[in-house]
């Protein structure tokens, strides 16, 4: 198919009508042009809006506890609810597709180092709250299982606890040292903080982990838990599990289960599906446009190929009366609209992502941070993607004209005016 | 060689219907050098087209080397023109932006026989016809007669069994209207079945027998 006879003709073609070959190419080469850069832009709103989520865990849900407002065997509404350790051992063995259980219970704290005391919130934890959250160790490790079930007297503080406390540029050396929250000494084992510095993440610089069973030891908080995150298996949607969750907690607090209140809960996955729902949307409506001006582009090859094969009528009745099938010359218009279609959007793909990996690149060196665009892409699937709707749409562009030129009647054709 | 038994042709248009060939009998022996002789709207075009395999026909059969070319497909209609058939046309019919070589290697491609072997097999046959030191050069860079020559190079390089010339001096001059009838019959020389069709009294004259159709019957065939 694409020995040099095939190439020979092509050329030959292409050379004769420069400009009308250019122009169609345009087509193609715009319409190409167009969609990558459109997904690669539509790229850039997806991850500024995900960069946001960070590498916290989405397949999560928040429950805590607030008052009643519905009584229920005997209890008058407006009780609330404590939620106990025995409750997250509970619920991890007997609902299915749990993950697993990071509780929280805070506490205010004063904490003390040498002669510094300052007053920081005290958290007391399981192992996987760093998992929920994407915290950030700076150095040294978080909370660990056998922290916890050795109720361990160790703690790991926010970036800027240790900042206050051992001084701006020696806060590493906070590592190893012994201070004191709420009159009882801890070995620090950690320097922590959010991942991305925000408003709302601020507080997480200025906090203090221990292990939550020796929060319940040393500081009298009996068990009590404040709020979980609970996360679900891979396999499974936290949805899937929510109501589960609820209805064993309300169960054991004695909630009604009509009531809204009680037992609390904000579902992480479900807002996260919420926007990954809208930007695939808004990724099909750029694929619809810039498809739809792909279309153009080769309706235009096919036009021109259609020319084409008027203009060649002669010589394909002169190959016809020397044997050439119908199949080799439909392959031949096909080979001729393929390469003019492959080539013309071949260059749309790379300017487009060109263009794309240019203001990535701009926006990197010069720092730019827009709040709503970060890291424009286009990834290998896309361009694979539209390479194969080149094909398919050069394709289909010669097919008409190719079926068209397969028709020719030699006889006709030959006929010397 | 070629044997034709009572055919018959007519177009059809939606009004109308005109029957062009009423009922040809005709048997050209292998070797023979023949002409076919009519004024227009004799039939004579018609008929050469029948005989190429370009066009079909109405009823009768049509037998070349042995097969009958009734019902054909595209596909087998192509082959056995590539096979069976080399033409010759008035106006050359050469591609013009191939060379001289390359035309006439032209019908091996559709052999799906290699370039290299393409292009000595057509070396070989422009050598025949004498335009080997115009292997090179575009149509638009020879004379009318080395085209004509170039062209009935293109047709004899697949070894086909039957030439066929439709016209082929109609648009020379007199003097390479000889030189070309000379190739004709050199070629008739060396065993070839040759047909050919003409208008012109002394060109049919050079064949050895001249088939005169008129109203799409043969009026006679003098040896």
């Amino acid at each position: 198919m694409f020995d040099r006879d095939t190439w020979q003709e092509i050329l030959a073609t292409i050379r004769k009508h420069k400009l009308r070959t250019a122009l169609t190419a345009l087509g193609v080469f715009w319409g190409i042009f167009m969609l990558i850069f459109m997904l690669g832009m539509g790229e850039g709103l997806r991850n500024a809006v995900f960069r946001d989520f960070g590498s916290r865990a989405k397949n999560v849900m928040y429950v805590w506890s607030s008052p009643t407002s519905k009584p229920y065997r005997g209890f008058q509404p407006g009780r609330v609810p404590r939620l106990n350790l025995d409750d997250i051992t509970y619920l991890d063995e007997n609902v299915d597709g749990i993950d697993y259980i990071a509780p929280r219970t805070t506490i205010s704290g004063s904490i003390s180092y040498n002669e510094n005391v300052e007053s920081y919130n005290i958290r007391g934890e399981l192992s996987d709250m760093i998992t929920v959250e994407g915290y950030k160790v700076y150095k040294g490790r978080y909370i660990q299982p056998s922290d916890i079930e050795e109720s361990r007297k160790v703690i790991v503080i926010g970036k800027r606890v240790a900042e206050v406390l051992f001084g701006k540029g020696e806060w590493d050396k906070a590592i190893g040292k012994y201070i004191t929250a709420n009159g009882v000494e801890f070995q620090v084992v950690g320097i922590f903080g959010p991942e991305f510095l925000k408003p709302w993440t601020q507080e997480d610089l200025e906090a203090t982990v221990i292990p939550l069973t020796t929060m319940h030891r040393a500081f009298g908080t009996g068990g009590q838990i404040h709020y979980f995150a609970v996360s679900a298996l891979p396999q499974y949607k936290v949805s899937d599990i929510e109501n589960d969750v609820k209805s064993i907690l309300q169960q054991r607090h004695s909630v009604s289960p009509q009531d809204p209140r009680g037992i609390g809960g904000f579902n992480l996955e479900k807002e996260f599906d919420k926007i990954t729902g809208l930007f695939n949307s808004i990724s099909v409506f750029l694929w619809i446009v810039g498809i739809g001006t792909l279309i153009a582009g080769v309706i235009g090859v096919s036009n021109i190929m259609m020319i084409v094969v008027k203009e060649r009528t002669k010589e394909i009745g002169i190959r016809k009366a020397l044997g050439a099938t119908p199949g080799v010359i439909i392959r031949s218009i096909l080979t001729e609209s393929i390469v003019i279609t492959l080539i013309s959007g071949y260059l749309g793909l790379l300017a487009g992502t060109l263009l794309i990996g240019s203001i990535d690149y701009i926006m990197e060196y010069n720092e730019i941070n827009v709040q709503m665009f970060y890291n424009p892409e286009v990834s290998l699937q896309v361009g694979i993607g539209a390479l194969l709707i080149l094909i398919i749409s050069g394709t289909i562009a010669g097919f008409i004209p190719g079926m068209m030129a397969a028709k020719v009647n030699p006889v006709l054709a030959l006929k010397d005016e | 060689m070629i044997q034709l038994r009572n055919i018959k042709k007519a177009y059809k248009t939606e009004f109308t219907s005109l029957q062009v060939l009423k009922g040809i009998d005709l048997i050209i022996e292998e070797g023979e050098f023949v002409s076919i002789m009519g004024s227009s709207g004799s039939g004579k075009s018609t008929l050469l087209n029948i005989l190429g395999i370009l066009d079909d026909y109405d009823e009768g059969t049509y037998t070349l080397a042995g097969e009958l070319m009734k019902n054909l497909s595209e596909k087998q209609a192509a082959y056995y023109r590539n096979r069976f058939i080399g033409f010759v046309f008035q106006s050359f019919n050469l591609l013009n932006f191939k060379t001289a070589v390359e035309n006439v290697a032209l019908p091996l491609y559709y052999q799906k026989v290699n370039r290299d072997q393409r292009l000595e097999k057509a070396m070989h046959y422009l050598e025949m016809v004498g335009l080997k030191d115009w292997s090179d050069h575009h149509p638009n860079q020879l004379s009318g007669g080395q085209q004509q020559r170039v062209a009935i190079a293109r047709a004899m390089v697949t070894e086909p069994k039957v030439l066929l010339a439709d016209e082929p001096t109609g648009a020379l001059d007199s003097t390479t209207s000889h030189e070309v009838m000379n190739l004709f019959q050199e070629i008739h020389q060396n065993g070839k079945t040759v047909v050919l069709v003409t208008h012109e009294q002394d060109i049919a004259e050079k064949t050895e027998r001249i088939i005169n159709i008129q109203d799409g019957l043969i009026l006679n065939s003098n040896e």
